[in-house]
């Protein structure tokens, strides 16, 4: 069952891609089917999951390795499922009215339906490699989301960026799973939690994991792509900020941490990274004049808080985790979705454009404000519920949490300020702005459909606030889930106590700083690091560009003597290096030549002579192939016709073929070389030479085991019901070797014909050629 | 217009059929006896090499009206097919089997899948050597 939810999507995705045109606006409703299912399937099985158990599905991938993919659904995946599946279906219907009939939406649907299928894997995968591979699945999937408008440059330079980072973190992590898997001996992430590795070679794993984790979920230093993930169309933002994409990581980390947070490197590492993700993406929300960009600045901050919740790894803050992160979830899609439809009625998301308000829009601005008041943690809605769990973990605790709980608060006065900052945006956009101008009453209104999914997420924050029992016990199981030890116990009011005495201290101390907005403006304006993280990401990709284009011009100058030279003197050098480490020298081979072989001999080394000291190519060519039938006829007189006939009809067409080569270039060889030059020649020649001699004496000498052609005879007729044994090796016994070779020969003809082509002009193509790949390449 | 030899024009006609068969022969006889179809189609090649230094490059693509992309295609699907096939039926790839039959006239016949696999390479080596003659010995880049 668990398979066929996962593959419900990419059936959906296949449905909306194939039906697109039938479809029109249906494509969100047939998008919809398959995170809707998972939202049935959840609710039906709460019950169990709620009693601890966990829901298991195992289908076997490669048995004689080992590899299985793994499935399994427990209460904090069941968390994470109402975030990906819940969210994702008010999604789909505010992408019914934002898309409307927009020719983009059939794209959209199907993409984003892919996207949350893979996300959906990542929470409910129970094994690495599969983890890692739906993982990858939502990189690839949000990088065409965000490249979604492709016409336009700056998406597509946006998604390219995202793909890039959370690419290359993904790489980075799937080399510490790898390390990981192997230590702990299991895949199986619900057996590695329970009895984790240690020693250094974890610690290593574990950092490299949490690299992928940081840049997937936005954490400073790799926090520079989700801004500008914001040109993607705004329900995908909304469901890639608050529900899916950077919460994996924040996912990953609080699978990982009850195991591994004690080890090592991990708590220092994650809370800092985490702290400091928290405070400079809250400075950094209270710049942008771009509504959207001030949310995303948001998140990457509310991202921080997570990960300190999460990377912690003691009970109370896992449980204040669990927490955070669905009433992030909640307010944050509510949040982006109220920006999306200001866009979309008013053309504009500015706030020094924004214009008045007016009638029609009473319920989407209620839905932001309440929102917004639940990101700044106000009584009595569940970002206020959230935050005080996360107070109360850490305000009992050791001298070290003290620090991390004032980082937290400093963190906190910053989500207030800037939720603040978006608030007046929706009511009084002159106070937040830099510029007071007269603004006319907006003209549209949003129908109430297109902002129903946004009443309802700011009507869950509001429910979730005033009673917190709903969701205490979804809460609880999940903490659990994760740790054992966890309990969490939601309530709106605790009493006095010192986490509400840091709340409201927060809320008073983010209100003046919102009051002070001006000289702070000033003073950040000042104070603003030379370089954005964008700024750096593009410099890398600079020089990363500029470094391979220079490497490019060193390692492939174009010249055939030096490439020529570079593949022999390998050939011949690192063999040799091999040949004189071990005892090579076992005696001349025993057996001498015969007769026959003298004249046979003879003609080989004239040959092989005369073609270096021919003057003409012709004549070299001529001479070359004297030497090749030489060769063939040595292959006779040993009693090898199958080698004899090969090497003959070779030899043959080696010398025609050749020649067609050969009028295209100069009748005699160029002979201005300079002395050293010739030199350097002469010692490659001389280096090949004495390799080839060494190699032949040494392997002659050197059988250790039976030749294994002896087996090869007695199996040719009984298993390849040949008597030619050459043949037979070469249609069975080693027929696989045969069938690569024979795609390098075809791959080998596209290549001389491309490379022909290439040195032709277009004029001078002859017609016959129009149909061959070369000009299909060419887009002719 | 090239001049044109009217004996070397003759000997090649008649040796490019008698190539062809040997070609041919040597694929087929290759399992049990010197051949295969790698020196088939060494032999087919040949043949066309000579035709093309008889007649040049009209002379061998009006002969093979079939482009030589096509030969490549159908030798790498043979040969890959009759390596794949056996999978569907549960052995491992390029598993042998064989036949025999006796026919009128032939006498004791006796088939393999190698055979097909063979014939993939024969067509392969024949498509590649129409494809250098195709990109290389065009008229335009004679001297």
């Amino acid at each position: 069952m668990l398979f066929a939810l996962v593959l419900g999507h990419a059936a959906g995705a296949v449905g909306v891609f194939g039906a697109a045109r039938h479809l029109r606006r249906g494509v969100w409703l047939v998008g919809a089917v398959a995170p809707l299912t998972v939202v049935v399937w959840l609710v039906a099985n709460a019950g169990r999951i709620a009693d601890g158990q966990a829901i298991t599905a195992r289908v076997e991938w490669v048995a004689a390795l080992g590899l299985a993919v793994d499935l399994r659904v427990d209460a904090f995946a069941a968390l994470m499922i109402v975030l990906v599946s819940g969210i994702g279906v008010l999604v789909y219907a505010y992408a019914w009215h934002y898309f409307g009939t927009s020719p983009k939406a059939a794209r959209a649907a199907g993409l984003l339906t892919l996207f949350a299928g893979a996300m959906l894997g990542v929470v409910v995968a129970d094994n690495l490699l599969a983890l890692y591979l739906f993982w990858e699945l939502t990189s690839v999937t949000s990088y065409l989301l965000i490249g979604l408008d492709d016409a336009e440059a700056e998406s597509r330079s946006a998604a390219q960026h995202a793909l890039l980072v959370t690419g290359l973190g993904g790489l980075v992590m799937l080399a510490g799973l790898v390390l990981l898997g192997q230590q702990a001996g299991t895949y199986r992430i619900s057996e590695l939690v329970a009895g984790p590795p240690s020693g250094m070679l974890t610690s290593v794993a574990l950092v490299l994991v949490l690299v992928g984790a940081f840049t997937k979920s936005a954490q400073y230093p790799f926090h520079s792509w989700l801004p500008g993930a914001m040109v993607a169309p705004t329900p995908i933002s909304a469901y890639l900020h608050s529900a899916a994409m950077v919460k994996a990581g924040v996912y990953l980390i609080a699978r990982l941490a009850p195991a591994f947070a004690d080890a090592g490197v991990w708590r220092p590492l994650v809370v800092t990274v985490g702290l400091v993700t928290m405070l400079a993406g809250g400075l950094r929300a209270l710049r942008p004049f771009d509504l959207k960009q001030l949310l995303a600045f948001g998140t990457i901050s509310q991202l921080g808080f997570l990960v300190v919740l999460f990377g912690i790894g003691r009970p109370a803050a896992t449980a204040a985790g669990c927490a955070v992160i669905l009433a992030h979830g909640i307010f944050k899609a509510a949040l982006f979705m109220v920006v999306g439809i200001i866009d979309h009625e008013t053309h504009t998301r500015h706030i020094r454009l924004l214009p008045t308000l007016g009638p029609g829009w009473g319920p989407t601005r209620l839905a932001g404000l309440i929102s917004a008041a639940s990101m700044a943690a106000i009584p009595p809605l569940a970002g206020f519920v959230a935050k005080e769990q996360a107070y109360g973990a850490l305000v009992d605790g050791s001298a070290s949490d003290r620090v991390v709980l004032a980082g937290l608060v400093a963190g906190s006065v910053l989500t207030v300020t800037y939720s603040a900052r978006f608030a007046c945006a929706l009511v009084r956009p002159n106070l937040v702005s830099d510029v007071v101008v007269d603004r006319p009453q907006a003209h549209d209104w949003p129908t109430r459909g297109f902002v129903a999914p946004a009443v309802v997420l700011a009507g869950a924050s509001l429910l979730l606030g005033v009673a917190p029992m709903l969701w205490s016990g979804l809460i609880d199981h999940a903490a659990q889930a994760l740790d054992p030890r966890a309990h969490a116990h939601l309530e709106l009011w605790h009493g006095v106590s010192r986490p509400l005495l840091l709340s409201l201290a927060t809320l008073a101390a983010g209100l003046a700083l919102f009051a002070a907005r001006r000289p702070v403006a000033a003073v950040q304006a000042r104070l603003a690091p030379p370089l954005s993280g964008l700024q750096v990401y593009d410099a890398a990709v600079r020089g990363l560009l500029r470094g391979a284009a220079r490497l490019t011009g060193v390692v492939q100058p174009g010249s055939l003597p030096v490439y020529v030279g570079v593949i022999l003197v390998t050939a011949a050098a690192a063999p040799t290096v091999a040949l004189l480490a071990g005892d090579w020298w076992s005696g001349w081979p025993g057996s001498p030549g015969r007769a026959a072989h003298v004249p046979i001999a003879i003609l080989l080394v004239v040959g092989a002579v005369a073609t270096t000291l021919a003057r003409r190519r012709f004549v070299a060519v001529v001479l070359l192939g004297v030497v090749g039938y030489a060769m063939s006829v040595l292959f006779v007189v040993q009693g090898a016709p199958d080698l004899a006939l090969t090497q003959f009809g070779v030899e043959t067409l080696f010398v025609v073929v050749f020649l067609l080569v050969l009028r295209k270039l100069p009748d005699r060889f160029d002979r201005s070389d300079t002395r050293p030059g010739q030199a350097l020649r002469l010692g490659v020649a001389a280096l090949v030479g004495a390799f080839a001699v060494t190699m032949a004496l040494a392997t002659s000498g050197s059988r250790t085991a039976e030749p294994v052609s002896r087996q090869m005879s007695e199996l040719a007729y009984p298993q390849g019901h040949g008597r030619n044994v050459v043949n037979v090796i070469l249609v069975d016994i080693r027929g696989l070797d045969t069938l690569g070779e024979i795609t390098v020969l075809v791959a080998a003809a596209l290549g001389i014909v491309a490379l022909a082509r290439a040195g032709m002009s277009p004029r001078r193509r002859p017609d016959r050629g129009s149909e061959t790949v070369a000009d299909e390449r060419a887009g002719r | 217009m090239r001049l044109r030899s009217l004996i070397l024009d003759t000997t090649v006609h008649l040796v490019f059929d008698v190539a062809l068969v040997l070609s041919v022969y040597l694929l087929f006889a290759g399992h049990n006896q010197p051949g295969g179809g790698f020196v088939g189609g060494l032999v087919a090649a040949a043949a066309i090499s000579l035709r093309y230094i008889a007649g040049g490059l009209d002379d061998i693509l009006v002969v093979g009206r079939v482009r030589p992309w096509t030969f490549l295609s159908a030798g790498l699907a043979l040969a890959a097919g009759s390596a794949l096939w056996p999978l569907a039926a549960g052995g491992p790839p390029l598993d042998q089997r064989a036949a025999e039959w006796s026919a009128p006239l032939l006498g004791e016949v006796k088939f393999t899948t190698a055979t097909v696999f063979d014939t993939g390479v024969y067509l392969i080596v024949v498509g590649l050597v129409l494809m250098i003659f195709e990109g290389l010995g065009g008229e335009e880049g004679r001297a």
